[in-house]
């Protein structure tokens, strides 16, 4: 996918004036806020199992080759094969390299944000394969050829009605004076159209939630059991999963999912938690014959001893952008690639480079709700206050915001002059300003006034009165 | 009885947006602090506390100015705050900022373990109760974003005003989430800023108060402007002006 990052002010104003977008929008937060607060209230823990996650990740990611490692090691021992991979070109290739080798036409595939990050869908239909969402929110958007929106709801953008109509034209086979306008029914008009697909499908591709050192395990989540039939009805299972997601222990793993689900969509435990170790072993009843981790870097382990490194302890719950202003107002597909929210305003700059992705670390208020959310205590707004320094030091700032803030902190540094230049700017405009209070309009502030007057100043500054009092206290 | 202890000295960091847009705040901040048994000083070194220097990327500016806040604001048993941004600015960030320079870190540290946003340090430092205005109308409280999240104000700017005659709280809803102001955010990103302060404004006017509270001039003067130019009468303050009885000056945005 090729990302609009760079416009993100554009996209913005795009997403501001779709109505329908805005609807979806006024709504649909605030059940994910709702959920996680009551969720996290109801378990007394709840903080202490953050700290808990907060510091185990830490501690793979200072130990992360060693970790990896004995994950590959216990993959392998068990039958499985795990694929290294530095760029997405690489997990692209090796992906194509199983599916031809097991003779692929169809592929099934799991909800996966690293899938998207490679772009997977694409390249395997460009190599004449027939790749197939299977998560409902994930098939939807396949058929409206949208991105995501939303980590952990693809289809987040959309109301009912939109689902219908990409449903009527999807499914040409089914009689048109159907009845859709039930979420069960347009469910199970998915369910049916993809059990087909399903029983087709040569190889599944997942992603994995979490990957287990000791065990050589791999673990999804799913609400929809898509997954399941995804990696178990194929003959071949490819687990698609950036290097960040490895926990040492099964007792780690439990630790993420208690955080997860919670933070997420507000649940005790997803409805389906599916570990998968190994291909199917003699005397199994079902699993696939091949069992693949294609592991994939792109630019993590570059992050790893730099100001950066805590974004890596993400696990991918979403709460972030559900509590995030910004995006509550311009939705995710105004990030302009892969990532949305808070964390994509981290990790965009990372995997796309901060001339590309520079915008979006910017675009934040620096309100902190995300920090306080989420559930690995990753300081978000902290992080894109880095890449602002980073986008600072480059020069990549616009000129005019660079010279005001240039001017105004020369004064600052100098008292007096501070003091004397702001007592007669500040006269000057309270002159201007005192018959209405306000002002409708003001040179160099058009970003200010375009929406909102600007109030007026009293006329003195505190400063000055204060000085004139000194005398009469 | 109790050995009469010395009056606490407190220096104001006033705020930009307060020395230059609404003076009144800071003559309620000192009204208050006054009341309550303190000396109140007011360094005329200092100027800004650099958090926009800070949040636009350039540390080596942010720096400056937090050394020079820094030395302002020596000798002082408390330093008061009419903000929760600047508050945060200096309580959080410059320890953080200056932990690398040897000859600066101890000395941020120092300040900011004496650093105080004004309402909180009323409430929980002070210990006040009741600060003997009135005011007569309903009100409604925004939280601002930096005083709730970085500072812990929350529950203090709400005792203090339930002590305040005539006066009645409703509470707005999403009074946690961002209005939209965000610094340089709001002339960055107008468009995404005003749905955020429109969204903003709604509430407030749903919560059928007369007047808007909050504890941060970027907020008010965001809301305030947005209010005024939606045509509501809708009065908004610094909550320090209404906590102070000081509310001769015109809300913020109207005529004298």
């Amino acid at each position: 996918m090729e990302p609009t990052t760079h416009a993100f002010p554009e996209n913005a104003r795009k997403a501001l004036s779709d109505e329908r977008l805005q609807k979806v929008l006024a709504i649909a937060p605030a059940g994910f806020v709702n959920r996680r607060k009551q969720a996290a209230d109801r378990l007394p823990e709840f903080e202490a199992l953050r700290d808990q996650g907060r510091d185990l990740k830490n501690h793979v990611l200072a130990n992360l080759d060693t970790y990896l490692e004995a994950f590959e090691s216990k993959v392998t021992e068990q039958g499985g094969h795990v694929h290294w991979c530095r760029t997405d070109q690489e997990a692209r290739d090796a992906i194509l390299g199983i599916c031809r080798a097991a003779n692929a036409k169809t592929v099934t595939k799991g909800k996966s944000m690293v899938s998207e990050e490679i772009g997977i869908n694409d390249y395997l239909e460009a190599n004449g394969l027939t790749p197939i969402e299977t998560d409902l929110g994930e098939y939807i958007i396949q058929l409206r050829h949208e991105p995501p929106s939303h980590i952990i709801a693809p289809a987040f953008h959309l109301s009912k009605k939109d689902v219908e109509g990409t449903f009527r034209q999807a499914h040409t086979d089914l009689p048109p004076d159907r009845v859709l306008d039930d979420p069960k029914v347009l469910i199970a008009e998915a369910r049916t159209v993809l059990r087909r697909k399903f029983q087709q499908a040569d190889v599944g591709i997942t992603g994995a939630n979490l990957m287990i050192a000791e065990t050589g395990s791999t673990v999804i989540v799913t609400n929809e059991g898509n997954g399941d039939l995804t990696q178990i009805l194929p003959r071949v299972h490819v687990v698609i999963a950036s290097i960040e997601k490895i926990v040492p222990t099964l007792e780690d793993a439990a630790l993420v999912l208690r955080l997860l689900a919670r933070s997420a969509t507000g649940q005790e435990a997803s409805a389906y938690t599916t570990f998968s170790t190994g291909p199917r072993r003699p005397g199994d009843l079902d699993g696939p014959e091949e069992f693949h981790v294609v592991l994939l870097d792109n630019g993590r382990s570059a992050l790893l001893g730099t100001e950066f490194q805590e974004v890596l302890r993400c696990i991918r719950c979403g709460a972030c952008m559900n509590h995030c202003p910004v995006y509550g107002a311009v939705g995710g597909h105004a990030y302009g690639w892969v990532y949305p929210g808070p964390i994509g305003s981290v990790i965009q700059p990372a995997l796309l480079g901060v001339k590309e992705a520079g915008h979006l670390p910017n675009a934040s208020t620096f309100c902190g709700r995300c920090e306080a959310v989420c559930p690995m205590r990753i300081p978000l707004p902290k992080m894109m206050r880095h890449w602002r320094e980073k986008e600072f030091e480059e020069g990549l700032q616009p000129a005019a915001m660079r010279k005001g803030l240039g001017l105004w902190a020369w004064f600052a540094r100098r008292p007096a002059l501070y003091h004397a230049a702001t007592r007669m700017a500040i006269r000057a405009l309270g002159a201007l300003g005192r018959g209405k209070g306000r002002f409708a309009a003001l040179p160099l502030a058009q970003g200010w006034t375009k929406h909102r007057d600007m109030p007026a100043p009293e006329g003195k500054t505190f400063q000055q009165m204060w000085a004139e009092q000194k005398g009469k206290r | 009885m109790a050995e009469k202890r010395p009056a606490p000295r407190v220096g104001l960091f006033v705020t930009c947006l307060v020395d230059l847009f609404r003076p009144t705040v800071g003559f309620a901040a000192v009204k208050l602090l006054e009341d309550a048994g303190c000396t109140v000083e007011v360094p005329s070194a200092q100027t800004c506390c650099g958090q926009p220097a800070f949040n636009s990327g350039d540390r080596k500016t942010a720096q400056e100015l937090a050394r020079n806040t820094i030395a302002a604001f020596e000798g002082f048993d408390y330093v008061v705050v009419p903000s929760g941004s600047c508050g945060g600015q200096i309580k959080k960030h410059y320890p953080e900022l200056l932990a690398e320079d040897p000859a600066w870190a101890a000395r941020a540290q120092h300040l900011s373990a004496r650093t105080y946003e004004l309402v909180s340090f009323l409430a929980d430092v002070l210990g006040v109760t009741d600060t003997g205005a009135r005011y007569d109308g309903t009100i409604t409280y925004h939280d601002s974003c930096s005083g709730l999240r970085e500072l812990g104000v929350k529950e203090q700017p709400r005792r203090l005003l339930a002590s305040v005659e005539g006066l009645t709280l409703n509470e707005l809803p999403g009074a946690e989430v961002c209005c939209g102001f965000g610094g340089t955010f709001c002339v960055k990103y107008p468009d995404v800023s005003n749905r955020m302060v429109e969204a903003k404004t709604a509430d407030i006017k749903g919560t059928q108060a007369d007047t808007l509270l909050a504890g941060d001039m970027g907020c008010l003067l965001n809301m305030a402007g947005k209010l005024k130019r939606e045509g509501s009468a809708i009065r908004v303050r610094h909550v320090a002006e209404v906590l102070a009885g000081v509310t001769d000056t015109p809300p913020i945005g109207e005529k004298g």
